[in-house]
């Protein structure tokens, strides 16, 4: 039978006993060669929740399981089947760029001549070739990042983890590590799960979402089901030569959704989006002077599911 | 997009190969990284480890005698303070390595860094991450001892006398001590948070060094007994003297079998205390 790269059962952390719990029963599946994002506030439990998935944060209860395999039960077999970029420079400080390649390899079973020739592979693939002999700690963000990710693909994972890759980046990185990512997704099969706030990104790149709030998963589909469930409808401004013009269309209006009048401005919520604008033109009439339409957003869901009170 | 859709879009071969690797190879792999790194600050290794029995032997065994305020023939049976300092100060060097070569890189690697994630992605179990640190550190303890003999032997301007009496006794006091103090490394470097580790320094390895009987021969305390008792908790004391029973087995030292227990005894609960510890901090 095959196995999903990565299935949760009900699974719990709590880091002080009696105290709140940072992960409160979640259950998630992700399929083969998805990217998968993992959205929520700060603290709403992201991070715990890759830490039990990559063998780093013991699970207080439930289960999970990576490959099909237990982290809790085999955390060594389960670490050699994934990879992981963890939310801050774990890079080994005393080592080159291409000993930090070099050495993962070596943790990972490689000999000697089988891990270098893997390393310089990397470098040339991550264009770090010409970096290969600093200390890691002369790269800059963006390529350290790189060099996370050429880490934790270099035992040749079947699934790798990213918690908050993008967070801190220049938009030049951020979309350099997305194409890295695209590309091992199409080259390798490999399945991304990744943590960020970026919600932006998560709507353009990931194939589903998971909103995640006070550890549990408030909703889970793809961008586009979760804007069409729970997001606000599309938003449509009519603007009218003057009061009285706004005050007959309104009546019109009212069949394609609710109305707010404003002066001569008229606000229609509809979930047709863009496909409504020409019954929109028709209902409103002669009188129109101008139409915006704001489509719904992966942020409204985000915003409407966990509020708009600040944390932490 | 369906489950099956997705899964026939792999290519072939990528459908999970969770392959494990060999503990063996992964903790060697672990150790090949440590030996790298060592190699690159050698330096810094040979300095930490030479300068306190260098300038130790210097002004109390050539300085001291030189100007007419030796210890010379003080201690049992007329042997030089030069001899005594020798097995005392091979202690102090295998102890002080042993801690320092586990608790300073941890300190960063969970404090600022966090760095230790890149070891604990190793592919074998956290308690074997944790050995191997204390398995290098105990290479680097054996390495301190085998730097430092030569100085204690040459710079004294007394006569030293050293004779081997027991090989064997010898190496097993040396790992086991370079074991004992890897472990009390990982525990002090998983219990006291990393800013302070510092600390370590002035209330732990010098009050050791200071009343491990480094200086003198355990027996030789009887005139204070009180003492003599304390320091039976202190676990360099049979460090100390298990040298002695190696190496000057002239001067009065415990009994071995004595020796030996306490060391493993020590190890086996230092062990168990630190691997949980380390555990517990590293895994939340």
């Amino acid at each position: 039978m095959v196995q999903r790269p990565l299935e949760l059962r009900r699974l719990v952390k709590s880091y002080v006993h009696g105290g709140p719990n940072a992960v409160d029963g979640i259950d998630l599946a992700v399929e083969h060669g998805e990217l998968f994002g993992l959205l929520g506030p700060n603290g709403a439990g992201k991070t715990t929740t890759v830490g039990i998935a990559t063998t780093r944060v013991a699970p207080t209860a439930g289960t999970a399981l990576v490959n099909g395999i237990d982290v809790v039960a085999d955390p060594a077999l389960a670490k050699a089947s994934l990879g992981v970029v963890t939310q801050f420079n774990t890079l080994d400080r005393a080592c080159t760029v291409r000993e930090n390649l070099v050495f993962h390899c070596r943790f990972f079973g490689d000999s000697r001549h089988a891990a270098a020739h893997r390393a310089d592979e990397l470098l040339e693939r991550f264009r770090l070739a010409d970096r290969g002999d600093e200390m890691v700690t002369a790269l800059s963000g963006g390529l350290a990042q790189r060099l996370q990710v050429a880490r934790a693909i270099a035992h040749r994972p079947t699934i790798v983890f990213l918690d908050e890759p993008t967070a801190g980046l220049d938009p030049q990185s951020r979309l350099a590590l997305w194409e890295v990512l695209e590309e091992l997704r199409g080259e390798e099969g490999l399945t991304v799960v990744l943590t960020t706030h970026y919600i932006e990104e998560a709507e353009r790149f990931c194939e589903r979402v998971a909103i995640i709030d006070y550890g549990k998963i408030l909703v889970c589909g793809t961008p586009t089901a979760l804007k069409r469930e729970h997001g606000d409808l599309a938003i449509a401004t009519l603007g009218f030569t003057d009061l009285e013009a706004a005050r007959e269309a309104v009546a019109r209006l009212r069949a394609l959704g609710a109305v707010d009048q404003e002066g001569a401005t008229l606000r229609v919520r509809t979930a047709d989006g863009a496909e409504a604008v020409p019954a929109l033109v028709n209902a409103a009439g002669a009188q129109l002077r101008d139409l915006s339409l704001a489509e719904p957003s992966l942020e409204n869901v985000f915003i409407a599911l966990t509020g708009r009170e600040l944390r932490e | 997009m369906t489950t099956g859709a997705r899964a026939a879009r792999l290519p072939a071969g990528a459908v999970q190969r969770a392959r494990r690797v060999p503990y063996a190879r992964a903790f060697y792999g672990l150790m090949v990284r440590d030996a790298r790194v060592l190699r690159r600050e050698f330096v810094a290794f040979l300095l930490r480890t030479v300068m306190n029995p260098l300038l130790f032997v210097f002004v109390f065994t050539y300085v001291m005698p030189k100007i007419g305020r030796g210890f010379g023939g003080t201690a049992a049976g007329g042997v030089s303070f030069a001899t005594v300092l020798v097995p005392g100060l091979i202690a102090v060097a295998v102890f002080f390595q042993g801690i320092a070569a586990v608790a300073l890189p941890l300190a960063t690697e969970l404090g600022g860094t966090r760095e230790i994630e890149d070891r604990l992605m190793a592919p074998l179990p956290i308690s074997l991450v944790a050995f191997e640190k204390v398995v290098f550190s105990a290479f680097q303890s054996l390495l301190a001892a085998l730097v430092v003999f030569p100085l204690l032997y040459l710079i004294p301007a007394e006569p030293v006398v050293v004779h081997i009496a027991s090989w064997p006794l010898l190496i097993v006091v040396v790992l086991l001590a370079g074991l004992l103090a890897g472990f009390l490394g990982l525990l002090l470097g998983t219990v006291v948070p990393p800013r302070q580790i510092g600390l370590i320094f002035s209330l732990v390895v010098v009050p050791i060094t200071f009343l491990g009987c480094v200086y003198y021969p355990w027996q030789e305390l009887s005139p204070i007994p009180w003492l003599k008792a304390f320091t039976l908790i202190n676990p360099l004391v049979y460090v100390s003297e298990g040298l002695r029973a190696a190496m000057t087995p002239e001067l009065p030292h415990m009994p071995v079998p004595a020796v030996l227990a306490a060391l493993v005894t020590i190890t086996a609960l230092l062990a168990w205390l630190s691997t949980r510890s380390f555990i517990r901090r590293v895994t939340g």
